[in-house]
């Protein structure tokens, strides 16, 4: 025998399989409680419904007049988007800041512990982050809707509240998980702990922080699309009052829209990556 | 003859503070291996000191207990007059900016440029708002530029870290550390990624910048006719101890070999099939 190690069984087969089959056990339930059923589809009448409202997306409604409403309306997307990112990125950096270990100066000696005061003082802002992203910006924007009356600042609300959660969330988990050496290193010749973000985490954690933050921009531009179906602005305000007048042209426009700006995150996306990670 | 100007007074050499004082230090690292065990020590401000021993003898550990990384378990550690960890946390903070640490292998981000990882060096005395915005205009460009010179990198000064080989990384740690203008540097290993003679270069340089400041430091190194050459003050380290701490010039053969003597790698060869090291039992 040239190797002893492979007389042997791999020690890590029997708790894969176990895995494996519990994974296949727990799918099945899901897919019987969600009452899933693709026969639906092909059913006689359902298909036929479909197929008219998709035969009416041809060809995409492109006067002179629509095009000016379908403008107006996707800036003003773009608009809730970026408003919303924005005022996300105002909560959710100090909340990441405040919720992340990277950045604990009771870790410092402590072979990167931090010390248990030190963590239940995280507790607060990861609760606040917790509860701000649990409630999904639907209910927020019904909400603001009923609030602030129809339009975008309900939109613009809705976005900002929930994506601080996530932004905060996945921030603060960036922040952790780059090396901590040079933040440490820096805490060490007496920096403060800002200081010592700034020079010593940020520059590795730019390229990921960018390329997270353009996607869910990307996702707050659908959000804001959905958003609009509940009155507050945009293209989706838009589309509804078209899916409810039966015009397929003009919902097939829109979705061709949202297909250009989806690409348009994409590639801004790319960009950024390829210049800062 | 004006009698306003006092006459020059030959400097005091003997400082009454010591600059680094250990008294019956010990540390013991998470997994309970012992690392440092009864250190006794005292540095005055000025002194060159290396510290030499074989791998695992505790020399890392010893350096970053100095550069307040790490909290003594027993025992009393004064640096620079002070004790660090009876301190507020912002005093500790002002006492850190005093003390550099050269690490082996420096901490930088890869992506960060040389000018600004070294600028990063005095952080600690700048306002948080000149530290942004020197983050995106780096400010007191000359200081990095000086300190770069000083180690024949200035050419480097706009490179990315990441594009620079081990021992030009090692040299941006000194820089760095250099433009801090510690009261007390401490060196881990600052040369190991250098050939011979950028590697003796290099110490000089260091050794001189501490001449000139007055300033106290403490070198560890594998390359035990460096340290001969370039510290006044040996001390040598094995099993957690100080086996030795004398001049440079008193040091010994034969106390070389006992400090490097490894029973474990003389039985080698003669049986492939070594068993399991042994416990380290303490020799001192």
């Amino acid at each position: 025998m040239l190797n002893p190690a492979l007389a042997r069984h791999d020690p890590a087969t029997a708790s894969r399989l176990m895995l494996t089959l519990l994974a296949l056990a727990l799918l099945w339930p899901g897919l019987k409680l969600s009452e899933l059923d693709l026969g639906v589809l092909f059913d006689g009448s359902n298909a036929d419904t479909m197929g008219t409202f998709v035969s009416a997306f041809w060809p995409p409604e492109h006067s002179g007049e629509f095009l000016g409403l379908l403008w107006h309306a996707t800036l003003e997307t773009l608009a809730i988007a970026t408003a919303g990112m924005a005022l996300a990125l105002g909560v959710a950096l100090p909340c990441a800041l405040l919720a992340t270990r990277a950045m604990s100066l009771s870790a410092l000696s402590r072979g990167g512990r931090p010390a248990w005061w030190a963590q239940a003082l995280r507790w607060p802002v990861r609760g606040l982050l917790i509860v701000l992203r649990s409630i999904p910006e639907i209910v927020w924007a019904l909400l603001f809707v009923r609030a602030v009356g129809l339009g975008p600042t309900a939109g613009v609300l809705a976005i900002a509240i929930t994506y601080a959660g996530m932004l905060g969330k996945v921030y603060a988990e960036i922040f952790e998980s780059v090396d901590p050496l040079p933040a440490r290193a820096l805490l060490g010749t007496g920096a403060s702990r800002l200081q010592a973000f700034l020079y010593g985490v940020l520059p590795q954690a730019t390229g990921e922080m960018l390329s997270y933050s353009v996607y869910r921009w990307e996702c707050a531009i659908r959000a804001s699309v959905v958003m609009g179906f509940v009155g507050a602005g945009g293209l989706g305000q838009q589309m509804d009052l078209s899916m409810r007048m039966f015009a397929g042209g003009e919902v097939a426009s829109m979705l061709l829209t949202f297909l250009a700006l989806v690409l348009l995150a994409d590639l801004l996306s790319r960009m950024l990556r390829w210049r800062f990670a | 003859m004006s009698t306003l100007k006092a006459p020059p007074r030959p400097d005091c050499a003997a400082e009454p503070e010591p600059m680094v004082k250990l008294a019956g230090v010990g540390h013991t690292h998470a997994g309970g291996q012992v690392a440092l065990r009864g250190i006794d020590l005292q540095i005055a401000r000025g002194e060159r000191v290396a510290i030499i021993g074989p791998s695992g003898a505790g020399k890392t550990t010893l350096l970053r207990l100095l550069a307040t990384s790490l909290k003594p378990d027993q025992g009393e550690l004064e640096l620079l007059g002070k004790q660090p960890w009876t301190l507020a946390a912002t005093a500790r903070q002002r006492l850190r900016t005093r003390i550099g640490l050269i690490h082996q292998a420096p901490p930088l981000p890869p992506r960060q440029r040389v000018v600004t990882a070294v600028l990063a060096g005095r952080l600690g005395q700048w306002s948080l708002f000149k530290s942004l915005f020197s983050l995106i205009f780096p400010l007191e460009r000359q200081g990095a530029v000086d300190a770069l010179g000083r180690l024949d990198l200035a050419d480097k000064l706009y490179m990315r870290c990441d594009q620079l080989s081990g021992g030009q990384l090692q040299r941006v740690g000194i820089a760095r550390v250099l433009y801090q203008a510690p009261d007390l540097i401490l060196a881990d290993e600052p040369v190991s990624a250098m050939d011979p003679v950028l590697a003796s270069h290099t110490l000089g340089v260091l050794g001189r910048e501490a001449q000139r400041r007055n300033a106290t430091l403490l070198a560890s190194l594998h390359a035990v006719e460096l340290a001969l050459e370039h510290f006044p003050r040996i001390i040598g380290v094995r099993d957690g101890c100080v086996l030795f701490d004398k001049p440079a010039t008193a040091i010994g053969h034969d106390e070389l070999t006992a400090l490097y003597a490894n029973e474990q790698l003389e039985h080698a060869p003669s049986s492939p099939a070594a068993p399991p090291p042994q416990l380290n039992i303490p020799r001192c």
